[in-house]
């Protein structure tokens, strides 16, 4: 049991050491790597990344997937920039209601007509990827420059990307969830023994469908930032964003499963993936040898691959261990 | 015949003529069952006695047709398992119902939260963890994950999470068949404690050792009613066991050698298994299976005779021990190996390990036949159809044809199916746990004479019943186990009822002389 | 329930017209279809029409093929968009010569076809050993690939588009045989073939055992690991050839592009063609059936004036209310 401890240990802090690693690598290794530029770019770029696999890390914690969470983003981003010209609030609010109505509709499906979660969020990845087509009519819906809506994604407060600060929010407000409501224990409840949180009393179906609406919300307000970030609402982004963002959550050492995850390894799990694009150009930048940018997906495929092996080998421990 | 709580304490909880009935068989008739204020009260039973049933009646998991329940001095309703628990009444069932990736605090305090302002207030939540795992004298760090503890902590923070919810009356459903002698020691120091306190236990369990140990009363339930309540110390083992199998104590000792075994011609070894172990289920079970023979394993529940079957058939792993097949060193990995060596093995459990509900009659009859029904990998259907009818035929099973899903057979059918399977394969040895269970009186004949003639044809048989007439009539020889040991092997006139019970009850045949 | 009445209920079961009504539900709903356009498409009764949808949905049901006898033994493989980019990346490789230089055409081609499949095949092998030898849910276990495969496409062509215009490989995309689309043959005779080894074969017989009680076929002596890791073997042989039919088609290959969302599209396929996603129960006629549907709705929206957009609307409808059909049909 001792062993399993110390491997349960590695899997919760082994992506914060991998993290550790390969910013000291990077910082070793190339002159700029920890530039004001270079470090707001990152930031910049990746939180709309983290924003959802956050959601994602709800939905997966209570033994669900939202495959959604891309084509929502992109309906988001649709939706803020249409309203875009009515300011920065309006724009963000807009589409992160998007976001939610998504969000509803999942959790309805999945909940009340208890259809697989697999199932119910791939027909709304096409809904909402339908929706953000039909209002955008088929091509980006450029921003208004007039007013304040392009400073969310572009704009900086103290140093920092403003799109950063709403991802450091996000988290900080997701972390205290999960932790110190019943609603989040409940959350990690469900993922690892739905019949048994049944009968412990707890409102099962209520927190079923709050994190499919959470994860809609976030992948709205994603949407958000990439419209105001790139100028545009873009009907057509956001492909593979959903896996992107279930690898994450897995690397993060949240079991696939349920009942176990954390926020801040989730976090941690975002910008490993998304560092390992940047080292990339940075080795490029060096000159030495030519690693092309494609070796990013098969760099994160066999992080991934290490995590899911890893886990396989630990709850197959424990399995045994606990009896 | 039903007893009456002890005057000098109060009755907490009285469950009278409960009756209920699933898809119009009955489970519970007349049912009954009293448990005094303080007192752990064991609830013994069969297989199909009706004690899960009484439980999940009593709990709200099922609602009941008839009877009243009295509960703490007033009627009783629990609409669910949850409503139960906020009225007083936990469970804390077999595989345990709890979180296990999460900490023990929270299993703990799961549904009644503290919190400070909005957020939980994490530090007088672990302060009463630990107070309430304290009571036990276990001294942990609750903040750990469930999983990380063994099977008898993760059982007390089930009943530290119950004592948390104010419960009066605590049902424990065989708590102790995962644990071992030291954990189970824990256990009762556990309970004595709750009974100190004025709680009440209802104690579900099939090692009578340990009823002895702990109960104050023990209620005996068969067929769905309630045979007798009685104090633990005015009963004997012997009575105990025979009550539970319905016999009467008197007439048993009388009519020791009424019932002879079987008499068949029995070849050579076919399988010797010596010295078998895995975990703390099966810790030394020897026994032997000649050709045209049929072996009896019998047992109370969770005496590892199941277990004991499934390392001979490869489908579990064997810490230690030697098996022997027609006399070579034979060691299966997997069921495969066995089946290749001409084992056959009928699961317990028809639906979980036994039919393929969605295939037909034919499919599922020939599932371990079809790698010899295929030519390069193509089923010869006419060859198929015809062994299948001829077993439809053989056995007598009942159904539209071949190509009828077998989901829609009846239990009898089905076991029939699941039998042909093996019978279809030639083999040398069968193996049969439970062959007859749930299934209705006529099919059960059948299923019993089928056997019988395969001895007859030279088969060997190796067959787990909890029903003590089908092991004893249709037996050549019977091995006992008792707690994950073979502590009896008895054949011929030695056969009988008294000498079965005896085992099961004392762990060796030879009748006591005590209260007799 | 006695005997008796469990006999006489099955026989006058049959007569009841909803379980059948629902067992057929699919091709009752293309049906209907085709019959709706008869009616109100303008030229919808032509060789062109036919011609057009088949080989829209073509390779959807090539590698809906794979995914429906994968999801029969329980699983899914979401790798298979990029398996078909490995595909679709190894074969010019070898044909333009970029990687090896073979001299006769012919021969170039046939030897890339042939690696381009059993690569592709190779991964999928690969995903079932994950599935098997590690116990990870085949959702994760095809993840991986799904990540890291359409980045080893992309790295093997470094990214680069490769055009060609080549007839002696292009056939399997653009050739037709007596009029019909090459492809389209394809189609069919995986559909034929699988659907057979399905009924008839020792093989299928496992597949639909293991997917029906996996712990029951295990004790029945089905080797349970050997035949997971075959299926997803041949699912990942059916991406490599949809993934040389989508490169001939465009005369070129882009590994960014080949086989993108195709996951999403062949499962839906098989969902809508009434395969039970837990598994245990599977028809490949169905997911042909599934496929035409989804196709055909798009099909009939467009031909009517609705856009595009709103075709997907109805066909993320489709998925749920096919699926949740199904439920109530078991229920």
């Amino acid at each position: 049991m001792k062993k399993s401890a110390i491997l349960s240990a590695l899997s919760s802090q082994g992506v914060l050491i991998a993290l550790a690693l390969l910013i000291l690598f990077g910082w070793l290794r190339y002159d700029n790597f920890l530039d004001p530029f270079n470090v707001t770019s990152v930031l910049r770029y990746n939180s709309m990344f983290a924003l959802v696999a956050l959601g994602m890390c709800f939905v997966i914690m209570t033994g669900g997937i939202d495959l959604s969470v891309g084509s929502t983003a992109a309906l988001g981003s649709v939706v803020s920039a249409l309203f875009s010209q009515h300011g920065m609030l309006v724009g963000t609010l807009a589409g992160v209601a998007a976001g939610l109505c998504v969000g509803m509709i999942n959790g309805f499906v999945i909940v009340k007509l208890r259809i697989l979660p697999f199932i119910a969020t791939l027909a709304a990845m096409l809904a909402a990827n339908g929706t953000a087509l039909l209002l955008a009519q088929d091509q980006s819906v450029s921003v208004s420059y007039d007013g304040t809506f392009v400073n969310l994604g572009q704009g900086d407060l103290f140093g920092l990307p403003i799109p950063a600060w709403i991802g450091i929010i996000a988290y900080i407000v997701g972390s205290i969830v999960l932790n110190f409501t019943a609603t989040g224990r409940t959350v990690l409840a469900i993922g690892g023994n739905e019949d048994a949180s049944r009968l412990m009393g707890l409102p099962v179906d209520r927190v079923k469908f709050m994190v499919y609406v959470l994860s809609g919300g976030l992948s709205g307000l994603a949407g958000v930032i990439l419209a105001s970030q790139f100028g545009a609402g873009q009907p057509i982004e956001g492909v593979g964003w959903e896996l992107f963002a279930i690898a994450s959550v897995v690397v993060g050492g949240t079991l696939l499963t349920g009942g176990v995850g954390s926020v801040g390894a989730t976090l941690a799990g975002v910008m490993l993936l998304g560092l390992i694009f940047n080292v990339l150009n940075f080795e490029n930048g060096l000159g030495w040898i030519s690693l092309s940018a494609y070796w990013q997906s098969v760099i994160r495929g066999l992080f991934l691959l290490a995590v899911v092996i890893l886990q396989s080998r630990l709850t197959s421990k424990e399995a045994t261990g606990a009896t | 015949m039903v007893g009456t709580a002890s005057p000098d304490l109060k009755e907490l909880l009285a469950m009278s003529n409960i009756g209920k009935a699933f898809a119009g068989i009955p489970a519970l008739r007349n049912a009954s069952l009293h448990v005094a204020a303080g007192e752990v009260h064991a609830l013994v039973g069969q297989n199909g006695a009706g004690k899960s049933t009484m439980i999940k009646v009593l709990t709200g998991y099922v609602k009941r047709d008839s009877g009243d329940i009295m509960f703490d001095g007033a009627p009783f309703e629990a609409r669910s398992p949850q409503d139960a628990q906020a009225k007083g009444i936990s469970t804390i069932y077999q595989e345990i119902n709890l979180v296990p990736y999460r900490s023990i605090t929270e299993n703990i305090c799961l549904g009644r939260e503290k919190r400070r302002f909005g957020l939980l207030d994490w530090g007088s939540m672990h302060d009463e963890a630990r107070s309430l795992m304290g009571r036990f004298k276990i001294d942990i760090d609750v903040r750990k994950p469930l999983l990380s503890f063994n099977t008898a902590t993760q059982q007390m923070v089930a009943i530290a999470r119950s004592i948390g919810f104010k419960a009066k009356l605590v049902i424990m459903d065989e708590p102790t068949s995962s644990l071992d002698e030291r954990e189970v020691k824990v256990l009762f120091d556990v309970i004595n404690q709750l009974k100190a306190s004025g709680i009440s236990v209802i104690f579900v369990s099939h090692k009578l050792d340990e009823l002895y140990a702990v109960c104050d009363r023990v209620t005996i339930m068969r067929d769905g009613q309630t045979v007798k309540t009685s104090s633990m110390k005015a009963i004997s083992k012997i009575e105990l066991v025979a009550s539970m199998l319905g016999r009467d104590i008197a007439q048993v000792s009388k009519s020791a050698t009424a019932f002879g075994g079987r008499k068949g011609n029995a070849g050579e070894t076919l399988l010797q298994a010596d010295n078998l172990s895995a975990g703390h289920k099966v810790q030394d079970v020897s026994l032997s299976v000649k050709r045209g023979e049929i072996v009896g394993l019998a047992g109370l529940l969770g005496a590892g005779r199941t277990e004991t079957v499934r390392m001979v058939f490869g489908a579990d792993k064997m810490r230690s021990g030697n098996l022997k097949l027609a006399d070579k060193p034979f060691q299966p990995q997997e069921p495969i190996d066995a089946i290749k060596a001409g084992i056959g093995f009928s699961s317990e459990d028809r639906k979980l390990e036994g039919i393929i509900p969605d295939m037909s009659v034919a499919e599922n009859l020939t599932l371990a036949l079809m790698p010899q029904l295929a030519k390069a990998g193509i089923l010869d259907e006419a060859q198929q159809r015809k062994i299948v009818e001829k077993f439809i035929t053989r056995l007598g099973i009942k159904c539209s044809g071949p190509d009828q899903r077998i989901r829609e057979l009846s239990g009898g059918n089905q076991q029939k199916v699941l039998l042909a399977r093996w019978l279809a394969m030639n083999p040398k040895l069968l193996i049969l746990d439970e062959p007859t269970r749930g299934i209705d009186v006529g099919a059960k004949a059948e299923i019993q004479t089928i056997v019988k003639e395969l001895a007859d044809q030279g088969l060997g048989v190796l067959m787990i019943s909890s029903e003590l007439e089908e092991v004893i009539e249709g037996s050549d020889r019977v091995v006992v186990l008792r707690d994950g040991r073979s502590v009896a092997e008895l054949s011929g006139k030695k056969i009988s009822e008294a000498a079965v019970m005896a085992a099961m009850a004392h762990g060796d045949h030879i009748a006591p002389e005590e209260k007799a | 329930m006695s005997d008796a009445t469990s006999v006489k209920a099955m026989s006058t079961g049959q007569s009841n017209l909803a379980p059948f009504l629902l067992k057929n539900a699919s091709l009752l709903a293309l049906l209907a279809l085709i019959i709706f356009n008869v009616l109100f498409t303008n030229h919808f009764v032509s060789i062109q029409t036919l011609n057009v949808n088949l080989t829209q949905v073509a390779t959807i049901v090539i590698v809906g093929v794979g995914m429906t006898l994968v999801i029969a033994t329980g699983g899914i493989d979401l790798s298979v968009g990029s398996m078909m980019a490995i595909s679709g990346a190894i074969a010019p490789l070898i044909f333009l010569g970029t990687a090896v230089k073979i001299g006769e055409i012919h021969i170039a081609v046939a030897v890339g076809m042939i690696v381009a499949v059993l690569a592709a095949g190779a991964f999928g092998w690969f995903n079932g050993w994950l599935i098997t030898r590690f116990r990870i849910q085949p959702i994760i276990a095809t993840l991986v690939l799904f990540i890291a495969g359409r980045g080893i496409a992309q790295v093997s062509t470094n990214g680069n588009l490769q055009p060609f215009k080549l007839s002696q490989f292009q056939w399997i995309g653009l050739g037709r045989w007596f009029g019909v689309p090459v492809q389209v043959i394809i189609m069919v005779l995986l559909v034929i073939a699988a659907a057979w080894v399905l009924k008839r074969s020792l093989f299928g017989r496992q597949i639909l055992a293991i997917g029906g009680n996996e712990r029951a076929a295990r004790l029945s002596g089905i080797p349970v690991a050997s035949v997971k890791r075959w299926v997803y073997c041949i699912s990942g042989l059916c991406s490599g050839i949809a993934g040389l039919v989508v490169i001939a088609i465009n005369s070129s290959s882009d590994a960014n592009l080949v086989g993108l969302g195709m996951e999403l599209d062949a499962i839906a396929a098989v969902a809508v063609g009434g395969t039970v996603l837990n598994g245990g129960r599977a028809t490949v006629t169905g997911t042909l059936i599934g496929a035409l549907i989804i196709q055909l709705v798009r099909y009939t929206l467009l031909s009517n004036g609705v856009p595009d957009d709103v075709a997907k609307l109805v066909k993320a409808l489709l998925i749920v209310v096919a699926v949740w059909l199904q439920r109530q049909g078991r229920s």
